[in-house]
């Protein structure tokens, strides 16, 4: 017995925690997103979503092989950025585009860097962006949904088009936005699955609510001010139940490695966001800046956590 | 501050039991945070019970005594539960146990005492602090500025470990009597004694003695830690840099509490104390009177049959315990528990990288960044671990168990600790 005592610092107990475990979890509170975003927009929506992360989980895989890293593909973190970067896609695209997207995402976006933890920017935003700037006629043509248009693949602009073309919206209610009857990104119109999602996400502790709702108030308070003509009269509820909003506030603008450290950093690094996102749709070329607010705030984050350290015990 | 898996059921409600007197016993030279003492006898002598066998002349250290009488045999490097190894006195026991060397002190004797003549006892026991640090009793006992707080720490918050919940049970008066002699001996007035809600026997056997205020703690990890004790039951902190005496405060262990209850009215040196002995490899994990320099082997076999042989052994807690390598290694003063694991607990998970989920940063006790102190210390940029804060750190483990990347962040912040001094 002597010479076969396991001898290691301690700790000697450990939290039954583990990056797959959140991972996963991660990807089971995107499924009622994507189920709703199957609903709205057809099979369609599945493929993309299928194909993107296939795409994500092969590219991993082949960095580890040729890197003759871990294989870390088992451990989730490629198939959610599959699956975030097809969220963030029209439902009718050319099935080339979510793959192109997700061998950028993982390649550019995160294995460059050093794989996984070392990115400095979302790998599924770094995708989506970079699809954005490639093929923008593919990534701005929305899908009718179903419900409404019958199964005739029928274009349609998003709510935040319409809204940047200065059109008035009074057909689509809130109610409708909130439930995801209006085109748009496979997994960013049905606000109700979104937020069921995230929901499991803040039960289970794995996310805190510091960035996504410094964001969402941000952007409110700002769209609220400046979002219409006159101060003070913007509708910020249909900026919060529109566009991509819900989904990067929850599901992207809180990965973990591309964001600050602490509280206080996650407050600023949300308000920060908010303002981006507001700006942009306001005043920016784009409708929407959600993609482009968290990019940038991704980019700063080593900044704030430089200085927003916590207070130490005992120092005044 | 997490809340952990307390664990002490098994052994919380057993009372303590006297381990059988050991054929040998092996004391190290240093058990206790300071200079190591030098032999004051030789192989071959003939020692009695409680007979000093090592000093020296410096000012931070603890004597040690003979835990059973007999004959010194070999004075030789061995197995140390710290240091992994020390030099140490071995004492083959006659099998006599005669206590009646110990002088008895009545109460009007003790009442004439002078604080002076108190920590002149309290070092000639040879007491240490029993909670785990080991820094000699008497110089806390003789803080350089006056104190007008004293805490008793009975937080034990350590999982599995029930020494000092035991204790506190069965000698409430023992430990009274001790919390006084503590009190007149620093000249203080205000006396708390703090214990995890998880004791609530005792919680209840303290909530009569008068004098003594009962804080009833949170069962959270690392309550018993001093820092975070003195926040919780006087609401303030001690500085950066600086020790309890400077905001007026001394915090005891019970254990010490009741080992110079011992020294003073008992005449009694430190040759003993309770330790838990735990595990999932145990059928019947239990609380054990163990003289100091037991080997390990002994309190095992004691305790056995075992369900499986163990694979890690560690003296201390599960969080700030330390693994040992043989069964050879005695008891010392500070040593409370003696957790036996098997193998799927001791199993060494391999360790993925950092994903910043910043669990370690809300975990930290004392409000460290220990992701970032362990990134730097990786890279041997010591001055940005200064930056960082890690000589803050309470070694409290916290960081290590949270981490669901299974970081050996402790041990990396550890080692910029050392080279922070440097």
């Amino acid at each position: 017995m002597t010479n076969n005592l396991i001898v290691s610092g301690s700790p000697h107990i450990h939290k039954p925690a583990s990056i797959s475990r959140i991972m996963w979890t991660v990807v089971i509170s995107l499924i009622p997103a994507g189920i709703a975003g199957v609903i709205i927009f057809g099979l369609d929506a599945l493929w993309v979503t299928l194909v993107a992360v296939v795409a994500a989980v092969l590219t991993e895989l082949i960095f580890g092989i040729w890197t003759k890293k871990k294989i870390t593909v088992l451990d989730g973190s490629a198939v959610i950025t599959g699956i975030l970067l097809a969220f963030n896609l029209p439902s009718g695209v050319p099935l080339w585009l979510p793959i192109v997207g997700a061998v950028f995402s993982i390649a550019i976006g995160k294995q460059v860097f050093g794989g996984l933890g070392q990115n400095i920017f979302n790998p599924a935003l770094v995708g989506r962006v970079f699809l954005m700037a490639s093929w923008p006629k593919y990534m701005t043509t929305f899908t009718q949904p179903l419900r409404a248009a019958g199964y005739d693949a029928i274009t349609s602009a998003t709510p935040l088009d319409i809204l940047k073309e200065g059109k008035v919206l009074e057909h689509i209610s809130y109610l409708n936005l909130f439930l995801g009857k209006h085109g748009g990104c496979i997994g960013e119109v049905c606000i109700l699955a979104l937020l069921i999602g995230a929901a499991l996400l803040l039960i289970k502790g794995y996310i805190s609510w510091h960035i996504p709702v410094t964001y969402i108030f941000t952007t409110a308070v700002f769209t609220y001010i400046f979002g219409a003509a006159q101060i003070f009269h913007g509708d910020w509820l249909f900026h919060i139940l529109s566009g991509g909003l819900i989904l990067g506030a929850f599901f992207m603008a809180t990965d973990y490695v591309a964001t600050p450290l602490t509280a206080k950093g996650q407050l600023i690094f949300g308000l920060g966001c908010g303002l981006l996102t507001a700006v942009i749709r306001i005043w920016g070329g784009y409708p929407e800046g959600v993609s482009y607010a968290i990019l940038m705030m991704n980019a700063a984050t080593p900044f704030i956590d430089r200085y927003t350290k916590c207070r130490i015990y005992g120092s005044k | 501050m997490v809340r952990l898996a307390e664990n002490k059921h098994y052994s919380e409600n057993k009372a303590t039991q006297s381990l059988p007197l050991p054929a040998k016993v092996y004391l190290p030279l240093i058990q206790h945070l300071g200079k190591i003492c030098s032999p004051e006898v030789k192989v071959g002598d003939t020692v009695s019970l409680g007979q000093k066998i090592a000093s020296i002349t410096a000012h931070v250290y603890a004597p040690i005594h003979a835990s059973i009488s007999g004959k010194v045999v070999a004075v030789q490097d061995w197995p140390h539960p710290v240091l992994g190894r020390a030099k140490a006195v071995v004492i083959e026991g006659d099998g006599q146990d005669n206590t009646a060397a110990f002088h008895l002190k009545n109460q009007p004797e003790i009442d004439k005492l002078t604080a002076q003549d108190l920590r002149k006892i309290v070092l000639d026991a040879g007491i240490v602090g029993m909670g785990g640090a080991s820094f000699p009793t008497h110089i806390k006992l003789n803080p350089p500025q006056p104190v007008d707080t004293l805490i008793i720490n009975g937080a034990e918050c350590e999982p599995y470990l029930t020494a000092d919940a035991r204790l506190m049970v069965e000698k409430t008066a023992e430990i009274s009597l001790g919390i006084a002699l503590v009190a007149r001996c620093l000249g203080v007035q205000k006396i708390y004694i703090g214990i995890e809600e998880n004791k609530p026997e005792a919680i209840k056997a303290f909530s009569g003695v008068a004098g003594i205020k009962v804080k009833v703690l949170p069962s959270d990890y690392p309550q018993g830690g001093e820092k975070q004790l003195i926040q919780k039951i006087l609401g303030k902190e001690i500085p950066r840099g600086k020790l309890p005496f400077d905001i007026g405060v001394s915090v005891q262990n019970v254990a010490t509490v009741y080992a110079i209850y011992e020294a003073v009215y008992k005449g009694k040196p430190l040759i003993e104390r309770i330790v838990t002995v735990a595990g999932s490899c145990l059928q019947s994990p239990k609380n054990l009177l163990v003289r100091i320099g037991t080997p390990i082997k002994n309190l095992i076999e004691f305790c056995g049959p075992l369900k499986e042989p163990p694979a890690k052994i560690i003296i201390g807690g599960p969080m700030m315990g330390i693994a040992q390598y043989t069964d050879e290694v005695p008891i010392i003063k500070s040593s409370g528990g003696l957790l036996l694991m098997n193998k799927k607990e001791a199993k060494i998970t391999e360790e993925d990288p950092c994903i910043r989920c910043a669990a370690c940063v809300r975990g930290c006790p004392v409000g460290l960044m220990p992701c970032q102190i362990n990134l730097a210390s990786e890279r041997l940029l010591w001055n940005l671990t200064k930056e960082y804060g890690a000589s803050d750190c309470i070694e409290c483990g916290i960081c290590n168990y949270v981490c669901p990347s299974n970081r050996r962040l402790l041990q990396t912040i550890k080692r910029a600790k050392l080279e922070v001094v440097k």
